[in-house]
């Protein structure tokens, strides 16, 4: 058994639409390599429009045109075999999904249908791929429940019966009901407010530690980040721009974006003015040559312009992709400097 | 001293079901703040969803009617069945910014229309250049100009952009009292400190009073004068932010507190909540209790 359970190679995903004869072309995912260890949690951190969410589309091989996979390859080693998502039979694609490649959505109340009971939705989502019959499912389920702390009731519910946090902790079982080795979590938390946040994230990755599988987890909030990932990674643009192990992001960040993004975190015990980024994220219909941060970046100079720095190895772990990443400072110093890497 | 707005003994009731299984759900329950004219504040209403701070935003906007108490603003009542020009009076002083900025304009309309019409509103002119005069001193306000606007329509901006336009167009009446509903919660992180920024900077530069409501506490702290902490429609906690956050007294407050995910130790995943404190949080929710003063000028809700 390898290490890693997610390798992406040079993966490219653009949204390809001809209106009227006038071809456009968005390229949402441009390039990005990358690998998930098994039984890690990966954080993926990108603002909205930043093309994480066509990201994870590929990886959970939910691609609908005009959203097409130019080039590269996603490969999973389950258990059950190895599987290149990109090309795989949608044969192939059914026997994984549910079962070793799961995905938790944003927004319980759109997720849930709400004219059918909970109850239903399960046997909906996961009958078929345990191959389970009534009663057998059903105690697999009130099982499994139980170790969302949720009790069996709530099978018999509908969705606006439960609160925000019941919600997202049903939608959580039904993306881990079957054990999935994979789970890709699309901002779970983003809805919730901060203690039911902080129980579902605890629970997230308790399930996680239980089953021993692999999490995606993306939300743009590095405060989430700070607390469930392993490794960060930064999408910026359609392109991933720095990854590393979370403390050393957080510590050591060796990209001005991601300096930035810590530096904005705004703290209790703290009221010292917070920089704040000008500009905006850029059209990636039209991406700005060289580096696509250095409209917005403080440090750019004219290679940044020119050219688009390649992905590099900094540090054990860590990769950046910044010409200036020597002269990356973090903008903030930990409260508590203990076993910060220098 | 003058005062501004006056927010006494507010309380809100809302009845659901039919005939049969009636509820009443107390929303808001005997709310009780004042604000000064004087110095310009941002006062922060913090609370989880369901503590009623929606809810008592809307009634200070004069949207709903609270059940009980009174709340005044310049010794006027607010009053949702007053007649039209008292009511557009009233909103040229006490102007509100939504949660989501791409719900809050249509996206059919180009944002200078939304611009425009409150300012012919409220200027009571139908000159164009002293409506553009208007909005391009609005905008420079939010650090935004009329020639960047013109033109756009809400899905050409960025959110960030989006709610700086907003609040724009809240300000051009020159109100000294907004009243900002989450007006952070769904902008991207790299966008957000500028709309938090700028909010600190209308009080501080221009003596605009702000309603803050949140349920981030790490924002409140950054930029709050006074707060108070909602728990199921009640006032848990208030008083100076920085006093309030650095030493929380009510069980509720350290909760939300010890919830607050911090980056300090990142990487070291310590995710658990202690189960007692949620309990007994749980516990308290709802019981009338009273409030107490507090030698450092805080009050706290005790249950004795």
């Amino acid at each position: 058994m390898t290490r890693d359970i997610l390798k992406v190679d040079g993966l490219k995903a653009y949204y390809q639409m001809n209106y009227f004869g006038v071809n456009r072309e968005v390229r949402a995912v441009d390039d990005i390599t990358m690998t998930v260890r098994r039984g890690e949690v990966y954080g993926i951190a990108g603002e909205s429009s930043s093309g994480k969410t066509s990201f994870i589309k590929v990886l959970a091989a939910a691609v609908r045109p005009p959203l097409r996979v130019v080039d590269g390859s996603v490969r999973f080693g389950f258990s059950t075999g190895p599987i290149d998502v990109v090309r795989a039979s949608p044969r192939e694609l059914e026997a994984i999904r549910w079962m070793s490649l799961s995905y938790v959505m944003q927004g319980s109340m759109s997720v849930l249908n709400p004219v059918r009971r909970i109850g239903k939705t399960f046997r909906d989502f996961a009958q078929r791929p345990l191959g389970l019959s009534g009663r057998a499912f059903e105690e697999r389920v009130v099982e499994h429940l139980a170790r969302l702390k949720l009790p069996a009731d709530v099978l018999r519910a509908y969705p606006h019966e439960l609160s925000g946090g019941m919600r997202q902790r049903v939608t959580i079982g039904l993306a881990t009901v079957c054990h999935p080795e994979f789970i890709i979590a699309d901002e779970p938390t983003t809805a919730l407010d901060v203690v039911v946040q902080k129980e579902v994230l605890s629970l997230i990755r308790e399930i996680q530690r239980e089953m021993d599988s692999s999490v995606v987890f993306v939300t743009h909030d590095m405060s989430v980040h700070a607390n469930i990932a392993d490794r960060v990674g930064i999408i910026y643009a359609g392109r991933l721009v720095e990854e590393g192990p979370t403390r050393q992001m957080f510590f050591a960040p060796k990209h001005p974006y991601t300096a930035h993004l810590v530096a904005s975190l705004p703290r209790i015990g703290d009221t010292t003015q917070r920089p704040a980024l000008d500009g905006r994220p850029p059209n990636l219909a039209d991406p700005p040559r060289g580096c696509r941060f250095h409209p917005r970046c403080p440090l750019a100079i004219d290679k940044c312009r020119e050219q688009s720095p390649p992905l590099e190895t900094v540090a054990a772990d860590h990769r950046t992709a910044c010409w200036r990443w020597r002269e990356v400072t973090p903008l903030v110093g930990a409260i508590s400097p203990v076993g910060v890497p220098a | 001293m003058t005062t501004l707005l006056d927010v006494r003994g507010v309380s809100k009731h809302f009845t659901m079901g039919g005939i049969f299984g009636r509820r009443v759900v107390e929303a808001v329950a005997d709310a009780s703040f004042s604000l000064s004219a004087d110095n310009p504040e941002i006062f922060t209403i913090i609370g989880e969803s369901g503590s009623g701070k929606t809810t008592l935003a809307r009634m200070i906007l004069g949207l709903e009617d609270p059940t009980g108490g009174e709340i005044r603003f310049r010794g006027q009542k607010v009053d949702r069945r007053a007649s039209r020009a008292s009511r557009l009076e009233f909103m040229s002083h006490v102007q509100p910014v939504f949660q989501n900025p791409f719900e809050a304009f249509n996206p059919l309309k180009k944002i200078e229309r939304y611009l425009e019409s409150t300012a012919q509103r409220f200027l009571h002119t139908s000159d164009r250049a002293a409506i553009d005069r208007a909005t391009d001193e609005a905008l420079q306000k939010v650090g935004l100009s009329l020639v960047e606007v013109r033109g756009r329509f809400p899905h050409e901006m960025s959110g960030g952009q989006l709610q700086r336009c907003a609040i724009a167009r809240a300000l051009i009446p020159n109100p000294p009292l907004l009243v900002a509903d989450e007006p952070v919660s769904m902008v991207d992180a790299s966008l957000r400190m500028s709309i938090v920024n700028l909010l600190r900077s209308l009080r501080d530069d221009l003596g605009v009073s702000v309603i803050y409501i949140t349920h981030d506490l790490a924002t409140a702290y950054y930029i709050s004068n006074r707060l108070i902490i909602m728990q199921r429609g009640r006032i848990v906690e208030m008083g100076d932010a920085r006093t309030v956050l650095d030493n929380p007294e009510h069980p509720y407050s350290r909760l939300l507190k010890s919830s607050v995910l911090s980056t300090d130790d990142a990487g070291a995943g310590k995710l658990s909540t202690d189960p007692v404190a949620v309990s007994q949080v749980s516990a308290l929710a709802g019981k009338p209790g009273r409030l107490v003063a507090r030698a450092d000028g805080r009050d706290v809700r005790v249950y004795t």
